[in-house]
């Protein structure tokens, strides 16, 4: 009798081919919906963005991190260095937003991994506020009152003039198009990539030192390496996203760039609710996220107040959110990543073969 | 010419009332092993309840806070007993994920309830006085601060080292299993712990709203400051704490003196560089 794994289920499997047709419908959007629409979905996605790399890091990894703030502004502030300074095209800048990310993380990662649990999302929160505070001395971007990306710049942004021309609008609309499709292309890639990390050996290792590091390491888990390679990867990933973000408003300021309320607060609460530690949680999350805010946010602080409420009532009372509960119920998983162990009896092996 | 002694004890006077930010935290964190990330948003919530009870009633600053102080532990026995004990386990991301939820939440509704102006809880001719030392004169407000968390700490290590309640905290913190095979309830010790964490947030709370102005969005920075004075002394050392305290308020009088834009900045530089060459702090006492 040999054996095999598996991930997957026929569901998922069904699921990937439906994923493929919302891929496309999405791509062609633009031509049949409004401005204020795509720019709704440019929100939805690279929130859906952050939230699935702070998932990664709190979900699967057990490091909660309250600075994530801190990789989305110095990604967007790279991003609008280059530009400003070299004169560089705002696409291409995406991916030095990314490396700026990585580069910022090498060295605070060295601090906060000192640091175990709870002191770790502190440590997290300092450094953020410690990039803040140095970004905000950057007089060449305009110190603590921000600047923005020049006309020039703006206005010849790599695909702008063809995505003009191909649905006939204004170039700023082209360039909210433009950034949708990258925001987009941004969210699959980087569930593509933490789908395909957590179903590799590393992820497998990531989930056995979030649920006890001792044991894992006594198996031969190098945790150290593991968590040191989500912390970057989800780094990189947030600077991209930061990056992005920044490109769609093109206006910067310190306070807006690394709030945490905006990049920590608003992706804890779209995790929580959604349910934390699986990727179909985010997803959900960010969908009922965009509900509350577009039906409350003109209430302003009694809105938060409530965001806080319930996400205190569902980490209570349902910590594994509202996609935990509809899976626990239905038995449903699009993602799965829980490895079924299946016998197969070599005989009827044999005589299916025969 | 920068009188640099005046500098140095105006930071350690400023460390003191970090040392009262942080010496609740330190408290919680000896006996639960928990970090509240509302604490910071809690003082600012005390420092609203002694401005409502000196507005109101025309309390003494001083009278208000002692009212409010056995209202401050009452509501800190009800978090602990009714929501924070649910969270506490094994996994380390409930009490962090509903305490950062309570900040967002008692923050919003702080600016609900007072608007975002800033105010001051007006102490009178305490705010201004000041006392002659040697050749500097030092402000009466820093001293009765700094004398008031050396208090505080003192008390603090008295009851955890001296009381019968404190030996029940050591015990929970220990082993709480094993603890409560001995009659002791470590959910009833939890919420006596962070009742009486309160108490001194409380008296946070009364400092921060004399000294300067506040609004309901200072808390998280208080926070943050907490932290690093709990950090920099060493995780469960009260006197640690004050010295944790000390060291961030030095850096950052230093630092504003150098350039005023650089006073936050150079506490949290001070925090990293202790971070990076002693990492359990400069007096630890429990084992991570």
């Amino acid at each position: 009798m040999t054996h095999r794994v598996e991930t997957g289920t026929p569901l998922s499997r069904r699921f990937a081919f439906a994923v493929c047709g919302l891929l496309l419908v999405a791509i062609v959007l633009p031509a049949f919906v409004g401005r204020s629409v795509i720019q709704d979905l440019f929100f939805i996605l690279t929130m859906l963005a952050l939230a699935q790399w702070w998932n990664l890091l709190a979900g699967f990894g057990g490091m909660v991190s309250v600075g994530q703030q801190a990789f989305v502004g110095i990604g967007a502030y790279a991003m609008f260095a280059v530009v400003i300074l070299f004169g560089m095209d705002p696409v291409p800048a995406l991916l030095v937003a990314g490396f700026a990310a990585l580069l910022l993380a090498i060295p605070t990662g060295f601090f906060v991994f000192r640091l175990q649990g709870a002191y770790f999302a502190i440590g997290t929160w300092v450094i953020a506020e410690v990039a803040r505070l140095s970004v905000a001395q950057w007089k060449q971007l305009g110190g603590g009152t921000g600047t923005s990306l020049p006309r020039a710049a703006t206005k010849d942004i790599w695909g702008v003039d063809v995505v003009k021309n191909l649905f006939d609008v204004k170039t700023s609309a082209a360039r909210d198009i433009l950034s949708y499709w990258l925001a987009l292309l941004l969210a699959v890639l980087t569930i593509a990539a933490i789908y395909a990390l957590l179903r590799s050996r590393r992820g497998l290792a990531l989930a056995a030192i979030r649920d006890n590091a001792e044991a894992a390491m006594a198996v031969g888990v190098n945790a150290k390496a593991i968590k040191w390679s989500a912390y970057l990867t989800a780094a990189f990933g947030t600077g991209l996203v930061g990056g992005l973000i920044y490109m769609q408003k093109a206006r910067i300021s310190p306070d807006a760039a690394f709030s945490v309320l905006d990049w920590t607060a608003y992706v804890i609460f779209i995790v929580v609710i959604g349910g934390i530690g699986t990727l179909e949680g985010p997803i959900v999350g960010v969908l009922i996220f965009f509900v509350l805010q577009s039906l409350l946010a003109d209430y302003g602080s009694g809105y938060l107040m409530a965001l806080g409420i319930i996400g205190i009532v569902v980490m209570l009372f349902a910590p594994r959110g509202v996609w935990g509960l509809f899976s626990e119920h239905a038995g449903v998983q699009l993602f799965p990543v829980g490895r079924r162990l299946f016998f197969i009896d070599t005989e009827k092996e044999e005589k299916n073969h025969g | 010419m920068i009188n640099w002694m005046e500098i140095v004890v105006q930071g350690v006077l400023l460390g003191g009332l970090y040392a009262l930010f942080a010496a609740g935290l330190s408290l919680i964190f000896g006996v639960m092993r928990l970090v509240n990330l509302a604490h910071g948003d809690l003082i600012v919530f005390g420092a609203y309840a002694i401005l409502m009870l000196v507005t109101l009633l025309g309390l003494h600053p001083f009278a208000a806070a002692a009212v409010a102080a056995p209202l401050m532990f009452a509501l800190g026995w009800m978090l602990q007993r009714f929501v924070l004990n649910r969270t506490l386990g094994e996994d380390i991301l409930p009490p962090l994920l509903v305490t950062f939820g309570l900040s967002i939440a008692l923050q919003n509704a702080l600016l609900e309830g007072f608007s975002a102006d800033s105010r001051r809880i007006n102490a009178g001719a305490l705010e201004t006085a000041s006392l002659a030392l040697g050749p500097m004169s030092v402000g009466v407000m820093p001293l009765l601060t700094f004398a008031s968390a050396v208090a505080a700490i003192f008390l603090l290590n008295q009851l955890f080292y001296r009381t019968e309640l404190g030996r029940a905290f050591r015990a929970v913190s220990d082993d709480a299993a094993t603890a409560s095979l001995m009659g002791v309830k470590p959910e009833r010790i939890f919420a006596a712990a962070a009742g009486i964490s309160m108490i001194v947030v409380t008296l946070a709370a009364l400092y921060l709203g004399m000294r300067a102005n506040f609004d309901p969005t200072i808390g998280p920075a208080r926070l943050v400051y907490a932290f690093e004075a709990v950090i920099i002394g060493g995780l469960g050392s009260f006197w640690g704490t004050l010295l944790g305290g000390v060291i961030i308020g030095v850096a950052q009088t230093v630092g504003a003196a150098v350039n005023p834009e650089w006073q936050i900045l150079a506490g949290h530089i001070a925090f990293l560089i202790v971070l990076a060459l002693r990492p359990r702090g400069l007096l630890p006492r429990v084992e991570q």
